[in-house]
């Protein structure tokens, strides 16, 4: 009925309401990010030296090439929302699928790391854990679960686009791709924080 | 005003030939309409139900918690001898144990705080009032909103969950401290109370999360034609800075809980100090937790947490005073001004909870500090409630009733809020009753008498029926005699140094000749629960007996009442444009005492004040 009405008028904001919504979310998910950080400064200054030997026992070159995978694919998620604007679908479909192979390319390195401290015994519960690998589980873990909550939709998206009319909807690409450069600007946070802020100390006697 | 309803019913009669366009939705299965719909006012009314379910429970702990601090050791009448034998010290006996005291006190608090009051603030008001008084169709994203419902009850029923476990529900009170939370004596994956209630706690407050989100949308993307913010109503305003609050501040908790949680499943050791975690031998440093830390990502979300229970009904006591004084509210933009003031201290305040904890002195004085200014905003908008109904065309209904309820006991758990405040004081009083008489004077004697002034106030839109009047001021008023009853005294069983929580008064000596006081508030306390079964069966009784409500049954300004009396999907009729702010009641050279929002018509400003002119 309100179609006949004024009600459902254009956003006021001139952002489409999905946009917004998403930009709040991330206000609260950077706030919820933000726990985890606090309390991980807070108790590496009280834990230096178990911080940095934990530290100094990570792969940073694996993290490295994560970084670029998950940089690249915010690159790829960007194109692909350039490319949806101009009706371009199959670059559209292109992009979009390299933003998911992206993702996949993350967990699996993600995984390679995992397994490796498993088998050190640095998983909670295991003989050798300690404060700093609570803080890497915690942190890279919900980081990766926020990477698979993004690549569902995305993974639909690439599906959709092989319909007759292509994937119909820029805005929620965009959309999307607001939560995937989040995803990416944690991880940014969360690579250094873990893997490069190794005391010199820690560093020498851990190689 | 009974005089002016007839003019408006002639208003009513002639958009009423509109309400034929409904007819093109199609009919939706049932379990749309009910159970999965995304019509934000059937959604507010599953969060009244859900609210006022819980509101039972958590009232039942209270009256088992309130009947063992009075008679301790004697069974709980009529049903003690049902008890399941776990919870009892023999079976049959009916007298409950230590333990399930603690597991009582500590569900009471958690079902109070997260699945009464903040679902009936944010989640009922916030539904039912947002797209109404902004006069637009639905929330902007209604399938989202639907999902922020639907994520509670689980929450609801995990939390429940926990009595069934091994080691009973979570009796770490509510606020949950390490180490007395952290339960590593079990072995790693294991379910306990307290990993449901972490678990829990987590959804219900997603939930808070995702209506937020949608309430802020809503309300910046979606008003009126011709409505600016300054147009809004004060409920709107409210419910605004509380989402916004609550997008800040629940994730903080969210985190905090999840770092408990696997300091429970999985023996990590964020909360844990190094004697607790290295039992087990491990002949390195594992390096050492902080309970305090808990503390205060805790309180980083639970101290804004009162202003979120709070602030929505300060709005709605604001329009309803207003409404039945018939005059615009006073100091329109300070009420919206002092609504930040309060949401931005709110969230620098925080460690006026732990001066007991150990804290740093320097820190603990600007803790105190910033808490005693929150006094300002909170003075602005008590001075401006009493000069918004100051002089007015009074009119003594029951939502007036239960406003000014409001008013008066958020005065004195305001005043007794400043004795916690200074942290000389709060250091005697800490963790004894009188923290508890404060906490129900803001949270039972504010807060919940400010949901129902907006029940009262709004049952007419809600149903399209019209409560009975006559019902609801008994129940305002011997749910205000009782509540005075139970919590009064509790001041003075806190300055004589009965503690917060503890399962036997009468082991302590100095306690003794305070117990008649106890004896005196379970009975007060029993009233008041049972004051509350008249308000859900006026509810009850009136959505199907009740007298068909007109459109504007106050005489009202805001939108929402523009819509019909029971209005469908898609809310209003008529176009919605809005000609002037929400409180323009008895302007001058106006026949009318009221002047909705959406009536065009002419009108100067002359010193500030509104006036009508032809």
């Amino acid at each position: 009925m309100s179609s006949a009405l004024n009600l459902a008028h254009e956003p006021l904001t001139k952002i489409p309401s999905g946009k917004l919504a998403m930009w709040a979310f991330l206000a609260s998910e950077l706030m919820f990010f933000s726990g985890f950080f606090g309390a991980f400064i807070v108790l590496r200054s009280g834990n230096y030296d178990v911080f940095g030997a934990g530290s100094a026992m990570l792969d940073w070159k694996l993290a490295t090439l994560n970084t670029f995978i998950l940089i690249g694919s915010s690159l790829t998620m960007a194109l692909s929302i350039y490319h949806l604007e101009k009706k371009n679908n199959n670059m559209f479909r292109l992009f979009i699928g390299l933003t998911t192979l992206g993702g996949f390319g993350f967990l699996i390195v993600k995984w390679i790391e995992y397994s490796a401290k498993f088998h050190h015994g640095l998983f909670p519960g295991q003989e050798h854990h300690t404060l700093f690998f609570s803080f890497y589980f915690l942190m890279t873990g919900f980081h990766a679960v926020h990477v698979i909550a993004g690549m569902i939709p995305m993974g639909y998206m690439f599906f959709r686009s092989f319909s007759k009319d292509g994937y119909p909807y820029p805005w929620k690409v965009e959309t999307l791709g607001l939560y995937w450069h989040f995803v990416d600007l944690m991880w940014i946070f969360i690579f250094p924080a873990l893997y490069l802020m190794i005391p010199y100390h820690a560093a020498v006697a851990g190689h | 005003m009974n005089t002016t309803a007839a003019a408006l019913g002639v208003h009513a009669d002639h958009v009423g030939a509109n309400e034929h366009a409904h007819e093109h939705h199609h009919e939706l299965p049932w379990y749309r309409k009910y159970l999965f719909s995304t019509d934000h006012k059937v959604i507010a009314k599953q969060f009244m139900i859900s609210s006022f379910f819980f509101l039972f429970v958590g009232g039942m702990f209270a009256l088992f918690i309130r009947w063992q601090l009075a008679y301790p050791g004697q069974p709980i009448p009529v049903i003690g001898h049902i008890l399941p034998d776990t919870w009892v010290t023999e079976p049959g006996s009916g007298v409950i144990t230590p333990e399930f005291y603690a597991q009582l006190l500590s569900m009471h608090g958690t079902v109070m705080v997260f699945l009464v009051i903040i679902p009936f603030a944010t989640g009922m008001f916030g539904n039912f009032c947002i797209p109404l008084m902004l006069g637009t169709d639905d929330m902007a994203l209604p399938r989202l909103n639907m999902w922020s419902f639907w994520l509670l009850p689980p929450g609801g029923l995990i939390m429940f969950a926990g009595f069934f476990t091994q080691t009973g529900y979570a009796g770490a009170g509510w606020t949950s401290y390490p180490p007395l939370s952290a339960l590593t004596q079990f072995p790693v994956f294991t379910i306990t109370g307290q990993t449901l209630w972490l678990i829990a706690v987590f959804l219900i407050g997603f939930s808070s999360i995702l209506g937020a989100v949608n309430y802020v949308t809503t309300i910046l993307n979606k008003r009126a034609k011709g409505m600016g913010l300054f147009d809004m109503p004060l409920t709107v305003w409210a419910l605004f800075i509380t989402a916004i609050m609550v997008t800040l501040g629940t994730p903080v908790l969210a985190s905090g809980l999840a770092m408990l949680f696997f300091d429970n499943f999985l023996h990590t050791s964020f909360f844990l100090p190094d004697h607790l975690v290295s039992a087990t031998g491990h002949g390195f440093e594992v390096g050492t937790g902080q309970p305090i830390l808990f503390q205060h990502v805790f309180w980083f979300y639970s101290h804004p947490a009162v202003y979120i229970m709070i602030l929505p009904l300060m709005g709605v006591v604001s329009d309803v005073l207003s409404v039945f004084s018939r005059k615009p509210v006073y100091g329109y933009k300070a009420m919206v001004f002092s609504l930040v003031g309060i949401a931005t201290l709110g969230f620098i305040v925080w460690g006026h909870h732990m001066f007991q904890s150990g804290m740093n002195p320097l820190l603990g004085t600007t803790f105190m500090l910033s808490t005693i200014v929150i006094a300002v905003p909170s003075s602005i908008k008590t001075f401006n409630w009493l000069g918004t109904i100051w002089r007015g065309n009074i009119h003594f209904s029951a939502a007036l009733l239960s406003a000014l309820s409001f008013v008066s006991m958020f005065i004195i758990g305001g005043l007794s809020g400043i004795f916690m405040a200074s942290a000389p004081v709060d250091i005697f009083i800490h963790d004894t009753y009188f923290i508890v008489a404060h906490i129900h004077y803001v949270l039972f004697g504010g807060s919940l008498f400010g949901i129902f002034a907006g029940i009262y106030y709004w049952y007419p839109k809600m149903f399209g029926k019209m409560l009975s009047e006559t019902w609801a001021k008994r129940h305002v008023f011997w749910s205000f005699v009782f509540f005075n009853g139970t919590f009064f005294p509790m001041h003075v069983l806190g300055v004589g140094g009965h503690m917060r929580r503890i399962y036997d008064p009468n082991v302590y000596d100095f306690l003794k000749g305070m117990q008649p006081m106890n004896e005196f508030i379970t009975v007060c306390a029993i009233g008041l629960g049972f004051t509350q079964l008249i308000l859900v069966g006026n509810i009850i009784y009136h959505i199907k007996y009740g007298k068909k409500a007109p459109r504007n049954p106050w005489n009202a300004n805001t939108l929402e009442w523009a819509a019909p009396a029971h209005p469908g999907h898609g809310n209003f009729d008529r176009d919605i444009t809005v000609y002037r702010g929400p409180y323009e009641y008895s302007v001058p050279g106006r026949e009318l005492d009221y002047w909705p929002q959406w009536e065009p018509g002419k009108s100067i400003s002359v010193h500030h004040h509104t006036v009508a002119v032809d």
